[in-house]
């Protein structure tokens, strides 16, 4: 019998050790897995690699892991936010590294690393500081940029339901990075807001199939609209 | 130094304005963050425009207010947006294969210099006080089909923001196709930046004095 489904938060992160690469979902606070990352922040690991659109919102979730140094590294598209200036701070000091990504690259790269592609040629960021450093080829007469995929030890998201099985369907632009993140990574953590029965979601609209899935918590009813 | 007094200005609404007229119905469209934002306001009630939001949504509708707020349905600035009936949702590597795959129309975004190549600069300064952040600007500049800058045509102080090469950290190369300023409304084609339009009470010259690059005009005008 397959179950996926954990009890509880702390135990659905219990072995994430110090030094790990962790993918969340999440565009600003739409799709963020504020549970698992605070119940990260009690678990204690550090020295952590995060992987991301943002670099925080306000003073949750992964602004929180900021703010207490458990990070190391950024790796994301738009680390800026308003009213929270921590990773500022120690971006500027030195104290956290920033791997600044397109955001279309970002994605592509992660969609890459669940693929089994070792990376690919794109034009984004041809000519631009971003693309120093990295291999460049010309394709058809257009200049492209070589990118390396993206995998990680544990992925964290953020989904509306999931069943037993690990099936998955999200909440409007909630969706974001969940379906693809959670093909990267070796172990791929999802909160959910309900656990249903085998068979209730529907197979033509599941949007991550359950292979991708292995740990799955409930955590209750949110309150917006379905 | 031109008298820029008798200058009837567009106003950020009349550039926006301007903008609508070059989007064709059934136009699948990108507006950046900031003022391109407000051209959905002006989007005419004849003409089904779509627009797409980077962070997974196509048929994105006007913000929400009230009862109709959905902290997870957001656009690419994260303020709650309302959906429009026929509107979808997906994933950001699906969002991005619309952009970065040519199947936008049109991508409008900010700029802080574009170049008579059609280089755009506008994601940041290079002040080194600021954290450099990108989204999705260079994805978008070289994905759409057509690139649309919006901007004032000068800096506070007084420069052209059109130039020979860009100071400013490049996020595409030859990327934009027409650039909207407060003053004039600018082509760029193979043979440098064409002036197709320029506001009342301004001449081609002085236009071309202000700009201090390069443009060229129609015969008609």
């Amino acid at each position: 019998m397959i179950q996926k489904e954990i009890a509880n938060l702390a135990e659905a992160v219990r072995d994430i050790p110090d030094g790990a690469v962790i993918l969340s979902s999440g565009f600003g606070g739409a799709g963020l897995p504020t549970e698992l990352l605070e119940a990260l922040f009690e678990q204690g690991a550090k020295n952590l690699t995060f992987i991301s659109n943002n670099a925080g919102s306000g003073s949750n979730g992964i602004a929180k892991l900021v703010i207490a140094k458990r990070i190391k590294k950024m790796i994301c598209s738009f680390p800026r936010q308003k009213e929270e200036w921590t990773f500022d701070e120690q971006y500027r000091a030195g104290l956290i590294a920033l791997e600044l990504v397109p955001q279309g690259t970002l994605a592509e790269r992660i969609r890459a690393g669940g693929a089994g592609i070792g990376g690919f040629y794109t034009p984004t960021g041809f000519g631009t500081e971003l693309a120093q450093g990295k291999d460049t080829k010309i394709i058809d007469g257009v200049s492209h940029v070589f990118e390396k995929a993206i995998k990680a030890d544990y992925a964290f998201i953020k989904a509306k339901k999931g069943d037993r099985w690990g099936n998955l369907v999200y909440h409007r632009t909630g969706r974001n990075y969940g379906p693809i993140m959670a093909t990267a990574a070796k172990l791929t953590i999802a909160q959910v807001d309900e656990v249903v029965d085998l068979g209730e979601l529907n197979p033509e609209t599941i949007i991550t199939p359950g292979i991708f899935v292995q740990r799955i918590v409930n955590v209750g009813k949110r309150d917006s609209k379905s | 130094m031109i008298d820029l007094s008798q200058v009837k200005k567009r106003s950020t609404a009349d550039i926006a304005k301007r903008i609508v007229q070059d989007i064709p119905d059934g136009a699948y469209v990108n507006l950046g963050i900031g003022q391109p934002m407000t051209i959905s306001n002006y989007l005419p009630a004849d003409r089904e425009i779509v627009l797409h939001s980077e962070n997974g949504l196509l048929g994105m509708g006007p913000l929400a207010e009230g009862d109709d707020i959905d902290e997870e349905l957001v656009n690419a600035g994260k303020q709650p947006v309302t959906m429009v009936l026929g509107a979808s949702i997906f994933h950001h590597a699906d969002s991005f294969v619309m952009i970065r795959g040519g199947h936008i129309d049109v991508c409008v975004l900010g700029a802080f210099q574009v170049s008579v190549k059609g280089d755009i600069a506008n994601w940041r300064t290079g002040d080194p006080k600021a954290t450099p952040a990108v989204g999705g600007a260079m994805d978008l500049a070289l994905g759409a089909k057509k690139l649309f800058v919006m901007m004032e045509h000068l800096t506070k102080s007084g420069q052209s923001k059109l130039v020979t090469e860009c100071t400013y950290p490049l996020t595409a190369l030859a990327a934009v196709d027409c650039i909207y300023t407060d003053l004039a409304t600018i082509a760029v084609i193979p043979e440098g930046l064409l002036a197709i339009d320029w506001v009342e009470g301004l001449s081609f010259e002085a236009l071309q004095e202000l700009s201090g690059v390069p443009l060229k005009r129609l015969l008609k005008n």
